[in-house]
């Protein structure tokens, strides 16, 4: 079990257990109190966060009546309760990736545990699930984008090659290294935070936070060409014509992107058909 | 000087014109190096992997305070991966061994007895009484005896991670004194197939290649080699080769999927052990298309029909030795005839392509792309591998039939042309090969079995002439056996970890450690899972807490001075041997016989016949300083009075300058602490970077263009060599292949990475990489803890079914470094019967729901 770290404001499962009992009676004077705490949701700390299939935050905090049940059945201890004075809203389930990340089990107990729909039931493969997003912040302690050959967050992904890929370069400095970027997806990515678990970094370099405040939005003005023709299979605009050029002999040039090509020379001292060679014989008598 | 970013980009443009110019502009390096917060920064090979990036270490106040990749390692450039970028932290664990323990009950030695920590004059008094029961009992048992027959009970395990001079004083000392080669390196484990490959086939161990083939290849075949992530340096060269050449293809083979595969143009997983099948296609294919370089064959290579059914290096009562035929003796097992190229082609004719596709499991058009690949004259190729092929049953044969198909084309000895095999150790190449600590090895590619090599050998070391054991000791894995069976009872472990890094933990390892019958002592600066099992502890100080050398995969070998001091009472390896040393009289060694002809030795203690030989000992202490006259200290020097280091160094590097085999010269002491590592034939200063190739190599005769010296007639040996089966496959019972390796974060046993707690963090345990269907039909899911059965133990892992490694189903793969999940207590300990290396690779197992 990897171990956990008890942070000011956060509960773990155990803690949460045995307080049960004696805050049971208190609940309803918690009632009371929703509705301030509702207004504490939309400033949700950047690193705290929600379980798999919460439901958009202000929905969530009305939906989740507080149970705890969620953080009961997480089996590896991930989820916390915000506690009373604390950055997150009291009662609420949440988790922090640095100390423990989601390890996405393939029954999603915490869901099965919702009393309420506030972990939306529908989810049932956990690869649905968008808890957050990680995004690569800090490019210039990240390790990769020096060229060391770390790429941890790529490699402890449960979904490597779909939330996070290696984009490969060359290394101009060295001259002869390549770097191995680690790019994420957000179509992929659950934000399940074993990426910045695993940063080796004092502070990690990526970070997993809620979608909102990691994603950016694209404009509908531009559109990504070669997207939308792969998208499309096909040019949007009709292909285009073959093209025909005055070349010198044995030079190529393909329109479509390699440009000027030159054949291979065979190491024979002959041309590439009899005629040819005839015509060469013929030039040498 | 601080760089600010701008700074840093014009500097570096200036730099990168420079170095495209060819030209140095002075100062722009030590800009780097060179800072004013008092950190001292000297050079040193990183203490992991075979690639041998250079680093530069940082010390301040007596301490490691940080490390940097070395901008001016031509290897490197200035990179690491995430091990080497922990190197300031592997010193610092917590757990640091500080003095020796000995078993003890009420103050006395007890087998059974508690860890007690003990003086080193406690420490050794104990063990030179172990030893001396054992080597009297020897000299009892030897009477009278040939030197071919010598016995001996006393042994030892090293490593490919001793420094080259640690090696040497190892080897000294057991085979000059103690007279016993049971003296065995952990390479057994990763490198002993290529050794035995390159010796058959060129008769010279080491590749004829250097990493600048990265650069001037057209394709790189990967095969058994996880290269991504174990030669993570290497792989970055390689990728940036695949990115910034034209047309440059990578094939990757495995059997299951692995990083690599993501780079990979062409990726073929095949059913364990199968590769064999695919090596004889790709040379049929060779033939068949007309691909034969007829010119390079005639001229340069030999055809020979290696004998079969060798058997699988178990103990002689397993029914598959009972079973096979050529296992009995040596002799049969290596053993081979002449052949001509036609009948080879006829050998081979037999695994075509359909029949291989059936086998392997491969389709058919990806195993001839990969064929094609070799064929094709106008392309330049690489093979690369590791444990692959090395950790196989016929692993000897796996490097023989790679070596056939780049002799076939004659794409070998030249830029972008060669096999290469990949190294796991930092100085497996430049300190278990080179200096010969393995049982059957000298220095210098020597052997102790054949005379002349024993005779030149005590030349140089001023031994009595017969003085030398002629009988090839025990291997790795025969000494775990020997030691459950009685035979090895003074057991000395140096430099590893070979309780987790063996096979088979249960049945030998283990059994043997705690045999009543032995005494084992571990050195090391952890306490490992070995030093637990052993009797006595020594620690050790480790890396740069001491002058060292490592020689990496491409023949470079770099050394080091000693940083800082080892914490308490650890002290290096080689001060450990020499002091033992101290404590032998030579009567208590050798037989009269053997004394009587070197009278003067007489009452004389080994160090004085080994170490202060008036060789070693010729180079008097002195100031250690760098080029900025900085000093260093060398605790070695300041115990002993010499500079062993250089006078064990210089008295190694003859065994290359006047040794019977050439080809294996080294430079001067003095110059390797100057340069960024030279690789080796060195010769008046100039090192080699293409073997057996006329103008890159100097010992290749004038107008021979190619020539492989190390056999008599300079041409190598093709093999002709069949598939044969696993030593164990699944069936109904236990249903899945079992496959172990490594992952880039950790390295080897863990005991210096998992100490890193940034490491540990970014991967903590060992888990059981399956195929989701093969999870589901045994009711597991992703996280659940599984267990894992052989026919020899049981751990339990928990499953992934996703990440990084990916097997097809009827694989499961899991990774040995992990001290609590110890995977080898499940592995077989069958070997290849020639190289004696285990197959790591290939056990059947069954994974069960843990209650």
């Amino acid at each position: 079990m990897t171990e956990t770290s008890q942070k000011a404001g956060a509960m773990n499962r155990r803690q949460f257990l045995s307080d049960t009992a004696k805050t049971a009676c208190g609940v309803s004077l918690f009632g009371l109190g929703l509705g301030m705490y509702s207004q504490q949701a939309s400033s949700l700390p950047p690193l705290a966060i929600r379980p798999p299939g919460a439901l958009a935050e202000d929905q969530f905090a009305s939906a989740c009546i507080r149970c705890g049940l969620c953080v009961r059945d997480c089996p590896y201890d991930t989820l916390k309760l915000g506690r009373f004075g604390g950055d997150v809203l009291t009662g609420t389930p949440y988790f922090i990736a640095r100390d423990v990340p989601c390890e996405m089990c393939e029954d999603i107990p915490c869901v099965k545990a919702c009393p309420t729909g506030a972990l939306d039931p529908e989810l049932d493969d956990i690869d649905d699930a968008r808890m957050g997003l990680a995004a690569l912040i800090d490019q210039e302690t990240c390790l990769n984008f020096q060229g060391l050959r770390c790429e941890v967050c790529y490699r402890i992904c449960p979904l490597i090659e779909d939330a996070i890929t290696l984009d490969l370069q060359h290394n101009q400095r060295s001259g002869s290294h390549a770097y191995f970027i680690p790019t994420v997806h957000s179509d992929a990515c659950t934000g399940c935070g074993k990426c910045e678990r695993a940063c080796v970094l004092p502070e990690a370099a990526i970070k997993v936070m809620p979608r909102k405040l990691a994603k950016g939005k694209s404009a509908e003005h531009y559109r990504l060409g070669w997207e939308e023709k792969q998208k499309a299979g096909e040019s949007l605009v009709n292909p285009d014509v073959e093209h025909q050029y005055n070349l010198p002999k044995g030079v190529q040039y393909d329109h479509g992107g390699k440009g000027l090509i030159k054949e291979k020379v065979d190491a024979v001292p002959f041309g590439g058909n009899a005629l040819d060679t005839l015509k060469q014989h013929k030039a040498e008598l | 000087m601080k760089l600010t970013r701008r700074d840093f980009v014009k500097t570096n443009a200036i730099a990168a014109t420079a170095a495209a110019a060819g030209v140095t502009i002075p100062g722009i390096n030590s800009a780097y190096a060179k800072s004013d917060d008092k950190i001292r920064w000297d050079k040193a090979p990183c203490r992991f992997c075979g690639t041998g990036c250079s680093v530069l270490v940082g010390t301040k106040e007596g301490k490691i305070v940080a490390t940097q990749g070395d901008p001016d390692a031509p290897v490197n450039k200035g990179l690491n991966c995430i091990k080497g970028y922990f190197l300031s932290k592997i010193m610092y664990g917590k757990d640091r061994l500080t003095t020796p323990l000995l078993r003890m009950t009420n103050g006395e030695y007890d087998k059974e007895g508690e860890f007690t920590p003990v003086s080193w004059d406690k420490a050794f008094d104990v063990m030179a009484e172990k030893w001396k029961v054992s080597l009297a009992k020897d000299m009892e048992n030897n009477k009278g005896k040939a030197a071919n027959e010598l016995t001996s009970s006393v042994g030892m395990f090293g490593s490919g991670q001793w420094t080259v001079w640690e090696g040497y004083a190892a080897s000294k000392l057991y085979k000059a004194g103690f007279r016993s080669n049971h003296i065995d390196p952990n390479a057994r484990h990763c490198m002993a197939s290529a050794v035995a490959g390159f010796v058959r086939t060129f008769g010279s161990d080491e590749p004829m290649g250097v990493y600048d083939d990265l650069e001037h290849a057209d394709a790189f075949v990967l095969w058994g080699s996880n290269m991504a992530e174990m030669h993570p340096i290497l792989w970055s060269r390689l990728t940036d080769r695949r990115l910034t050449g034209d047309d440059v293809k990578v094939a990757v083979l495995s059997t299951f999927k692995h990083r690599c595969y993501e780079l990979a143009d062409l990726a073929l997983t095949f059913e364990p052990q199968t590769d064999l099948a695919i090596l004889n296609y790709i040379a049929n294919y060779i033939i068949q298309s007309g691909n034969v370089n007829k010119d390079f064959v005639s001229k340069h290579v030999n055809f020979r029909l290696g004998n079969p059914d060798i058997g699988y290096g178990l103990r002689p009562d397993h029914p598959l030795e009972v079973k096979a035929k050529n296992n009995k003796k040596r002799k049969d097992q290596i053993g081979s005839k002449e052949i001509t190229f036609e009948e080879f082609a006829e050998f081979v004719s037999d695994y075509d392509l359909e029949s291989t596709a059936k086998l392997t499991k491969v389709p058919a058009e990806k195993i001839k792309a990969l064929a094609e690949l070799y064929a094709d004259p106008n392309r330049k190729v690489v093979s690369y591998w590791t444990m692959g092929f090395n950790q196989h049953t016929r692993g000897t044969w796996a490097n023989n039939m790679v070596y056939n198909i780049h002799l076939l084309t004659g794409k070998i000895s030249e830029p972008g042309n060669g096999p290469f095999s990949l190294t796991g150790q930092p100085s497996a190449c430049g300190t278990a090969r080179e200096v010969g600590t393995f049982s059957h090895r000298l220095p210098a590619d020597l052997v102790v079995a054949k005379e002349p090599h024993r005779k030149f050998s005590e030349k140089v070391w001023k031994l009595p002439e017969g003085t030398l054991n002629g009988k090839v000791g025990y291997h790795a894995v025969l000494q775990n056996r020997m030691l459950k069976d009685g035979k090895l009872n003074a057991y000395w472990v140096m430099c590893n970890n070979n309780m987790q890094a063996a096979a088979n933990m249960n049945e030998e390892g283990l059994p043997g450690y705690r045999n009543p019958d032995n005494f084992i002592v571990v050195s090391d600066p952890y306490p490992t899972v070995t030093a637990m099992a052993a009797d006595l502890i020594l620690p050790t100080a480790m890396w740069t807490e001491k002058e060292g050398a490592y020689g990496n995969a491409e023949r470079r070998t770099q050394f080091w001075r000693e940083q800082v001091s080892a914490p308490g009472e650890a002290k290096s390896d080689l001060w450990q041997m020499v002091e033992f040393s101290k404590r032998f009289k030579v009567e208590e060694v050798w037989p009269e016989e053997i004394l009587a002809k070197m009278p003067e030795y007489r009452g004389k203690t080994l160090n004085d016949i080994l170490y202060e030989n008036g060789q070693v000992n010729q180079y008097p202490a002195q100031q250690v300083t760098d080029s900025d006259n900085n000093v260093y200290t060398n605790h070695e020097m300041d115990d002993f009075g010499f500079y062993i280091q250089k006078g064990l160094f210089e008295e190694y590097r003859r065994f290359g300058t006047e040794g019977p085999k050439k080809g294996h010269d080294l430079g001067e002491f003095d110059q390797y602490h100057k340069v960024r590592g030279m690789r080796w034939p060195v010769v008046n200063g100039k090192e080699t970077l293409w073997r057996y190739r006329e103008g890159y190599d100097p010992f290749v005769k004038a107008g021979a263009e190619v020539e492989f010296y190390g056999k008599p007639d300079g041409k190598a040996w093709a093999f002709a060599l069949p598939y044969e089966p696993p030593a164990e496959s699944p069936d109904s019972e236990y249903d899945l292949w079992l496959s172990t390796g490594r992952v880039l974060e950790h390295w080897h046993s863990g005991s210096m990475t998992r100490r890193v707690p940034e490491l540990y963090r970014s991967f903590p345990d060992a888990l059981l990489y399956m195929h989701p269907k093969d999870a589901k039909k045994r009711g597991l899911k992703r996280g659940m803890t599984a267990k894992i059965e052989t026919r020899r133990g049981e751990i339990t892992v928990r499953v992934e079914t996703r990440g990084r490694n990916r097997p097809p189903e009827g694989l499961v793969f899991v990774p040995w470094f992990d001290a609590s999940r110890l995977v080898n207590k499940l592995t077989l300990d069958a070997t290849c019967p020639i190289s004696k290396e285990t197959d790591f690779k290939k056990c059947a197992c069954k994974v069960v729901r843990s209650a």
